[in-house]
């Protein structure tokens, strides 16, 4: 594999859901890369399209959804045009996954000791004593008390946070080189959440893989990403390192954002600066820019055409015409 | 530092609510209780917005559902406007009720969808018998709906129409009908996206301004709950650990839960995470079924002594006047 290729880079990538509203595109031309063993947030709020686009790498959009146009090349392949089993040779071996829901991610009939040896017995092709002795050692590395005699539990018989935890061990069990967590702790307790947070950030950093981070959190965006890319309206509006994102943030959206935020550091007393208006519908999304319609800075070239991903700094790029 | 009795609108004293743990279907029989609320006394001061913080399972909503008398109280008192409030019947509770209302998390879940939205914010004035005349009742139903910022010809649609932070307008409006004096927010704004919360913080802002209201603010967000309380209560376990002016408590946490919960919300800005301390605590809540003894926050407590485990703490005034309930600071 060429040194200098990125370790998964997507090119024009669109996903549309036919509805009865008309076609939806969830996902609208979205172009990234991720090199390896870095950590990529893609923050947005709800409908902006961060998990449709993650599930799309892995080929699991849901139907009738499907992916339109575009390139997804992972490791020198164009997951794209792929056949199933080849897809399914890299879901959960090269690419591992964490979704939000630890409860219902989980097969509630299957004991956790099952479910973990899975992938080394799908994988690695192991003997079921092989691939349990190896799902110890990983639940002893997401830190679970007492591994071995927990093998024969149910998922119901854990917590919130220790079920997070095995699923950071599933996606991990390959030491896959890329891992995509989607929303990973927003379903569980502020303590829990920086715990699973530190652990996930350790254990790649450990394995050298790369991590897809989707949130909408900004605050764990500052703590965990080295890289950020704010989706809006199924597009990537600006893509930057963390500590510029957050020191000279250049979308107008992405200002928003940080603005209406409330923050443990700043005055108490000042009001929330928040973005006006609702965030956009899909199915009838403005003519230009996808923002305009709560944009402070709006202009008439704005309502007509849509800007495109344009760089502003160095590894820095804003798709808004004030910057161009 | 006594206030004036007529300055306290809401007084809870030792409070406690627990649920039965049974066993049999036939002839069930106690086993065991989940102590949620577990002797929790606070003030809330007319026209202040009181925050309970606490991750889940620490017994905030609950507190609030009793408030409301919505929920069998086991023991302790709730003290509204000077009455105690905690044997009312039913007939006794429906003139308080009207004092007091509450703004659901859930802006989906919380609005009938067979509704108009005009019927939904005016439901409480026809429960009450204070709807008036037909033309009466839709002017009413418009102003309130002018107060929270829906536009009032959006009246005669329903709550699918609208987005979760138009919803969650609806749901202030209809607590805003019967001019309550103490609005119990439960979670308000968790379920909204950033740029929306933003929004609806604002509007509760603005409201208490106009309307002089009294907040009881229940969230597990700190961020928020720093933002507009003006005094918190910090709750572990069905217990309160610390109950502190907004200002105080963020500069500087007393009980090692309000540390270890501040440490664990990350700050939008990576400069600054760089360098705070990243000092996690360990383990997870104990059930609330089987709580621990002593300080119930021992188990986790990075600054564990060894009476912590034996001597329950109170929670009392230390040196410098902050209220806590931990013997690092009321040392026996």
């Amino acid at each position: 594999m060429n040194e200098l290729q990125p370790l998964l880079s997507l090119t024009d990538v669109s996903v549309s859901f036919p509805t009865d509203r008309g076609l939806v595109r969830a996902v609208n031309a979205v172009s990234l890369e991720i090199e390896a063993g870095e950590t990529l947030a893609v923050v947005g709020e709800s409908g902006s399209g961060k998990s449709i686009m993650a599930l799309s790498l892995l080929g699991l959009i849901p139907d009738p959804g499907k992916i339109d146009q575009g390139s997804i090349v992972f490791e020198g392949q164009n997951i794209l045009t792929l056949n199933r089993r080849s897809v399914r040779a890299i879901r959960g071996n090269r690419i591992g996954m964490i979704f939000q829901e630890p409860m219902s991610s989980l097969n509630p009939v299957l004991t956790i000791g099952k479910q973990v040896a899975e992938p080394f017995r799908l994988h690695r092709g192991m003997s079921k004593k092989q691939a349990l002795d190896e799902a110890t050692k990983l639940l002893a590395k997401v830190a679970i008390p007492d591994p071995a005699s927990r093998l024969n539990a149910y998922p119901h018989e854990f917590s919130g946070g220790m079920r997070q935890r095995v699923m950071i061990a599933m996606a991990l069990a390959c030491e896959p080189k890329l891992i995509i967590a989607d929303e990973p702790t927003t379903a569980l307790d502020v303590t829990v959440q920086s715990q699973i947070l530190a652990l996930l950030k350790d254990l790649t950093r450990e394995m050298d893989s790369a991590l897809l981070l989707i949130t909408h959190d900004l605050g764990v965006v500052a703590r965990y990403a080295d890289r950020v890319a704010v989706m809006y309206g199924g597009r990537i509006v600006e893509t930057a390192s963390a500590t510029d994102l957050y020191r000279n943030p250049s979308h107008p959206y992405t200002k928003g954002l940080l603005a209406s935020v409330p923050r443990l550091d700043d005055d108490t007393g000042t009001r929330l600066r928040p973005i006006n208006g609702q965030p956009p519908d899909l199915a009838q999304l403005p003519a230009g820019c996808a923002f305009s319609p709560r944009c402070p800075h709006v202009s008439d070239q704005c309502k007509v055409d849509r800007p495109m991903l344009e760089t502003v700094a160095s590894n820095h790029s804003s798709a808004c015409f004030g910057y161009e | 530092m006594m206030t004036p009795e007529s300055d306290v609108l809401l007084r809870v004293e030792n409070l406690a609510i627990h649920f039965p743990v049974t066993k049999g279907v036939v002839f069930p029989k106690q086993v065991g209780a989940i102590r949620a609320v577990d002797g929790v006394s606070f003030e809330l001061n007319r026209g202040e917005t009181f925050g309970l913080v606490g991750e889940s399972g620490c017994g905030k909503s609950t507190t609030a559902m009793a408030v409301l008398r919505m929920l069998q109280v086991t023991a302790g008192h709730i003290i509204f406007e000077g009455e105690d409030i905690t044997d009312y019947d039913q007939k006794k509770l429906r003139p308080i009720r009207r004092q007091m209302q509450m703004v659901y998390q859930d802006p989906f879940g919380s609005l009938n969808p067979r509704m108009k939205v005009r019927d939904i914010i005016g439901e409480p004035l026809v429960v009450h018998r204070l709807a008036g005349t037909r033309l009466e009742y839709r002017n009413r139903v418009e102003e309130l709906m002018d107060l929270v910022g829906l536009l009032p010809d959006m009246a005669d649609r329903y709550p699918h129409e609208f987005s979760g932070g138009q919803r969650q307008r609806i749901g202030i409006a209809r607590a805003l009908a019967l001019e309550p004096s103490l609005i119990i927010c439960d979670e308000a704004v968790s379920a909204l996206d950033v740029s929306i919360q933003a929004q609806v913080l604002n509007l509760f802002s603005d409201l208490q301004e106009k309307l002089g209201l009294t907040y009881l603010f229940i969230a597990h967000d700190l961020s928020v709950v720093r933002h507009i309380c003006d005094r918190i209560a910090v709750m572990y376990l069905g217990k309160i650990a610390e109950v502190a002016d907004s200002q105080e408590l963020f500069r500087d946490p007393k009980h090692p839960y309000t540390e270890a919960l501040m440490a664990a919300i990350p700050v939008p800005d990576p400069s600054i995470e760089a360098e705070r301390s990243q000092q996690l605590i360990v383990g997870e809540v104990p059930s609330p079924q089987n709580t621990p003894s002593g300080c119930r926050f021992h188990t986790r407590c990075p600054k564990i002594r060894d009476e912590c485990s034996k001597i329950e703490p109170q929670l009392q005034s230390a040196e410098d006047g902050r209220i806590v309930a931990c013997h690092l600071h009321n040392p026996i």
